[in-house]
């Protein structure tokens, strides 16, 4: 079943070709319920437990609008710099498929509630690249499928599938770029620029959980390549599947690499979907769409016209936050920041954890040392994004303050983020479950000294010798038996009275 | 007691208040009834006698304790099409795609009448997901007419009609997207009124076409039906297309046209809705009515609305579209039937097989016809136009009530033609709501009450009154002079004319 694919050298296709790329991402809003009934949207519920006769579909039921979907909706707009429309509708748009409830999602079509916006996103040398905004519109998600037996986890092949209906009917919001054209070698990179920006301005909003791994935010990408003298677009793919901002990267380095070789060997490429495989990095068809789908989209009847008033528009943009551009040139000024320096913070997504994590009340540079180093390294080590790490700039904050007030000692404190980490709790919880605050009662400390004085008593008498030096190896000493514990700086105290000094 | 079954709600309700009977014994006695007469008119799918006697029981129970009435109907006896949800009892649409359904949730209309103290008595047949004009479409055999057995008793809500006119119940609810309520009224000689749109709740009204849809009250009397809609009506939160505004005074209005005096009303007829086609009982039965009309005071004018010739295809293009769309969701994945899962096939397979079984001849031609209009390529030519007709027929509404107060015409072409005399006919079938359908393409208030028997064949005609959105009185109030002007002047109500069916023993 494996056959090769046939890759080009980067470098060579974009010697002979224009990358042009089309981005959908898809956005599950955080409202606390769905788009058109009462349920909760939390994630990871027992399936079909949150669900109604309304996100069910059940014969009868009527969809009622979630006000405050349609408030998020327009913020997203605004902050895209789009225009929101006066007046629009719902649609809905019709295909067969056993996880969606009515076999018709309730969409927007020819009528989305913002357009032609733009994002500016800084590339990693610092370089804006402007991406235009096609639509943002608002729609309900789908449950979701799980096929049981079959050896690949897909509908082919299983044994048969459970259908969970939880997430039927949570708000989604699709933003839709224009086509994006001259990246020329920087394609992947802008994709995975947009995203990322996108992603830290609906974070700055506190619309969405943006999380990619849990599917709170997910991106198609389309792809497509031209020939250098061509002056039509070629054929496109749709690739899918694009669970991280690495993966959109190299998915779209991937797609572009395999679309080459074809296009030189004289092949046509097929419109179709693709899948992302994370473990190799390659895509893998899809369903084909030589024939483009007819969704049958119709105006929705069960709902009414939304007509957001010029004056409501006005009053959410002003419930605007700080949006991360605006941060970014704050925060270099605030910092005393270099150009270079920045870009470093930004490229490490660390920026807008760092704002938090002062916000949350430690100093800038301590704030900055925790993200770009510690922190940094471990994301590396676990091959995800720094704001992917499961700890909380709150949390890093007080381990921080911890430090500060002596109750940890920078090595206890990684100690204490390692286990927020693997989920032990808060920082507190973890000091106090792992037994890690700084041994600070003199008493203690004096009869483990007294115990390495005695076991060593050749250094104890250079010590009464007035050879301070020779305290390190007692310091030492009383540091392994009290496991690190210990403030060290008052340990060398100790001893040094111990020994009459 | 078999007087109770003849006597109207607004009598019966007062009877029980007045404890001259007991609401169980009303129940009982229509439940008598409809095991006497409902093998012959078939009117009823499911019967909840059970349920039915508790909650008469209940309201005997407040009568005795001195408790003031849930409602002006509490203690009176429903049949509930069976298009509407209800818990406890299956749900079909008269379909076998939902044969043994039973849903989890109420419709706001059934929790409305429970909470009024009306007495369901059960569920009535129709024709399936309310496609039809005769009843003949439901997957569970044909209702027929208590005016002569061997006709159709109109459609789709044949079973609530012809359970008022077989006296099997006093009041019923009905479903109008074309004509459901207003045209089995008229050929079962019963009242049927179809509300303006989006003031009666159609949560729970299992969706045909959701732009048309509207839930009414079918009665005996103008003034029962007054009574009953304003008991189902009102703003429901449930349903984002329900009108937030006072339900228009329908029961005042009943009872100031039952006085007769309609000095300075105008009426327009319609002059469209006349000519080939309708039967000349029915156009002779629809002249009499103008006439005594205007000897009540009307105006009569003849108003033109040009557009209403478009009604009809206009209607089977946004209809279809939407049934398609609204009947996609019964694929055999989440309830009613399943065919064909027998570990083999895929989930599409099923729902392909499934659909073919469960779904009768009528619905799969609507299905097809609306996934054709509403492809690609094909929209604007066929759901876009007909969405500008429906513009059109406003327009022409809008026209006619800057004259006149409200429009006539009548209720359906012809009366209860044979059964089988039109199934292989679609387009037969259709015309039969030629006259009813502009009011659901405009969304506004129209009712049929009976304007006599056919001189022709002896069989019960409608009078159409049609007026303006959010108007429904202006029709109450006209039909009520009218029914009390001819009762006097036919020597009593129509309905006492229907003839005695056997009684089973």
């Amino acid at each position: 079943m494996t056959s090769t694919v046939e890759l080009m050298d980067y470098d060579e296709v974009i010697e002979r070709f224009n990358p042009v790329l089309g981005l959908e991402v898809h956005v599950e809003l955080n409202t606390n319920t769905k788009m058109f009934c009462g349920c909760p949207v939390t994630f990871g519920g027992e399936p079909n437990t949150q669900v109604c006769p309304v996100c069910l579909g059940l014969p009868g039921a009527l969809p009622v609008l979630n006000a405050i979907g349609v408030e998020s909706a327009i913020r997203i707009g605004l902050a895209l710099n789009c225009e929101i429309a006066e007046w629009c509708r719902f649609a809905r748009k019709n295909y067969f498929y056993p996880d969606m409830p009515k076999n018709f999602q309730t969409s927007q079509y020819d009528e989305p509630i913002a357009f032609n916006g733009y994002l500016d996103v800084t590339l990693d040398d610092g370089e804006i690249f402007r991406v235009e905004i096609e639509r943002a519109h608002m729609e309900e998600d789908t449950g979701k499928s799980l096929h049981v037996g079959g050896a690949t986890g897909r509908i082919h092949g299983a044994e048969h599938s459970l259908l969970d209906y939880n997430r039927a009917g949570v708000p989604l919001i699709e933003i839709v770029t224009k086509t994006i054209e001259g990246t020329g070698a920087r394609a992947p990179e802008v994709a995975r620029a947009y995203v990322s920006t996108l992603r830290d301005l609906l974070k700055a909003l506190d619309v969405s959980d943006v999380r990619m791994d849990q599917g709170s935010l997910r991106c198609d990408a389309n792809i497509s390549l031209m020939a250098k003298d061509a002056t039509e677009f070629g054929t496109r793919t749709e690739t899918k599947n694009v669970n991280s901002l690495r993966s959109v990267e190299r998915a779209v380095r991937h797609e572009m690499t395999r679309q080459a070789a074809i296009l030189v060997e004289g092949g046509t490429i097929l419109q179709e979907t693709r899948h992302f495989e994370e473990a190799s990095g390659t895509t893998r068809a899809g369903r084909r769409k030589e024939t483009s789908e007819d969704y049958r989209y119709f105006p929705e009847p069960d709902l009414v016209p939304i007509a957001p008033s010029r004056e409501w528009v006005e009053e959410l943009r002003l419930t605007l936050p700080e949006l991360p551009a605006q941060r970014r040139k704050r925060v270099q000024a605030e910092w005393n920041l270099t150009d270079l320096e920045l870009r470093d913070l930004i490229n490490a997504g660390a920026i807008d954890l760092i704002t938090e994590t002062v916000e949350a009340g430690a100093s800038p540079a301590e704030a900055r040392s925790w993200w770009v180093s510690y922190l940094s390294q471990q994301a590396n080590n676990r091959g995800v994004e720094l704001g992917e790490l499961p700890i909380t700039p709150a949390q890093v904050a007080k381990v921080i303050a911890l430090v500060a007030d002596g109750s940890l000692t920078n090595k206890l404190a990684r100690e204490v983020v390692d286990g927020v980490m693997a989920g032990e709790g808060e920082p507190e919880d973890v000091v106090e479950k792992r037994g890690l605050k700084v041994v600070s009662d003199d008493s203690a400390l004096y009869a483990a000294i007294d115990e390495a004085l005695a076991a060593q008593p050749d250094v104890a008498d250079k010590i009464r010798d007035g050879k301070v030096a020779a305290a390190g190896a007692i310091v030492g000493a009383v540091m392994k038996t009290t496991k690190g514990q210990a403030d060290a700086k008052r340990v060398r105290e100790l001893i040094l009275e111990r020994c009459g000094g | 007691m078999t007087d109770l079954i003849r006597l109207t709600a607004a009598e019966l309700a007062a009877k029980i208040q007045a404890k001259d009977v007991s609401a169980v014994e009303v129940a009982q006695a229509h439940l008598d009834r409809i095991g006497a007469v409902d093998s012959a008119v078939h009117a009823f799918l499911h019967v909840d006698t059970e349920r039915a006697l508790q909650a008469a029981k209940a309201v005997d129970e407040d009568v005795a304790a001195g408790r003031p009435a849930a409602s002006p109907l509490a203690g009176v006896p429903l049949a509930l099409k069976d298009v509407l949800t209800m818990q406890g009892a299956p749900t079909t649409c008269g379909s076998k795609m939902l044969e043994g359904w039973n849903p989890p949730y109420d419709a706001t209309v059934t929790l409305k009448l429970l909470q009024a103290g009306v007495v369901i008595l059960g569920k009535t047949n129709m024709d399936e997901f309310a496609m039809g004009s005769s009843t003949e479409n439901s997957a569970y055999g044909t209702t027929h007419n208590p005016w002569d057995l061997d006709r159709i008793p109109g459609g789709s809500g044949g079973g609530s009609a012809a359970a008022l006119a077989a006296f099997e119940a006093p009041l019923a609810i009905g479903t109008d997207t074309g004509g459901s309520i207003r045209q089995p009224g008229s050929v079962t000689g019963t009242v049927g009124v179809k509300p303006t749109y989006g003031t009666v709740s159609r949560y729970g009204l299992v969706a045909f076409s959701s732009s048309l849809d509207q839930a009414g009250p079918c009665a005996r009397t103008v003034l029962d039906a007054a009574l009953l809609h304003e008991v189902i009506g009102g703003h429901d939160p449930l349903d984002s297309t329900s009108i937030d505004a006072p339900l228009p005074p329908v029961v005042a209005a009943a009872r100031e046209g039952a006085n007769g005096e309609l000095t300075g009303v105008r009426v327009g007829v319609v002059t469209q809705f006349a000519g080939d086609g309708y039967q000349p009982g029915v156009l002779a039965s629809f002249e009499a009515a103008v006439a005594q009309l205007k000897e009540l005071g009307a105006e009569i004018v003849e108003v033109s609305c040009p557009s209403f010739d478009l009604a009809l295809p206009a209607y089977y293009l946004i209809a279809p579209s939407e049934c398609s769309s609204n009947l996609a969701r019964f694929d055999a994945m989440r309830y009613g039937l399943r065919v064909g899962d027998d570990a083999t096939r895929s989930a599409e397979e099923v729902m392909s097989l499934t659909r073919e079984a469960g779904f009768g001849p009528e619905v799969k031609r609507r299905i097809m016809l609306g996934t054709y209009a509403l492809s690609s390529g094909y929209y604007d030519a066929y759901y876009g136009s007909a969405q500008k007709v429906r513009t059109l027929i406003s327009r022409d509404f809008d026209a006619a009530f800057g004259t006149v107060d409200v429009l006539i015409s009548p209720t359906t072409p012809t009366t209860a033609f044979r059964i089988g005399e039109r199934a292989n006919d679609p387009m037969a079938m259709y015309k039969a709501d030629l006259c009813t359908i502009p009011s659901n393409l405009a969304g506004n208030a129209a009712l049929s009450v009976p304007s006599g028997l056919s001189d022709d064949d002896g069989l019960p005609v409608g009078l159409q009154i049609m007026s303006p959105a959010l108007q429904d009185h202006r029709g109450y109030r006209v039909a009520a002079a009218y029914e009390a002007a001819r009762n006097a002047a036919q020597g009593g109500p129509l309905i006492n004319r229907v003839p005695e069916l056997e009684v089973a023993h």
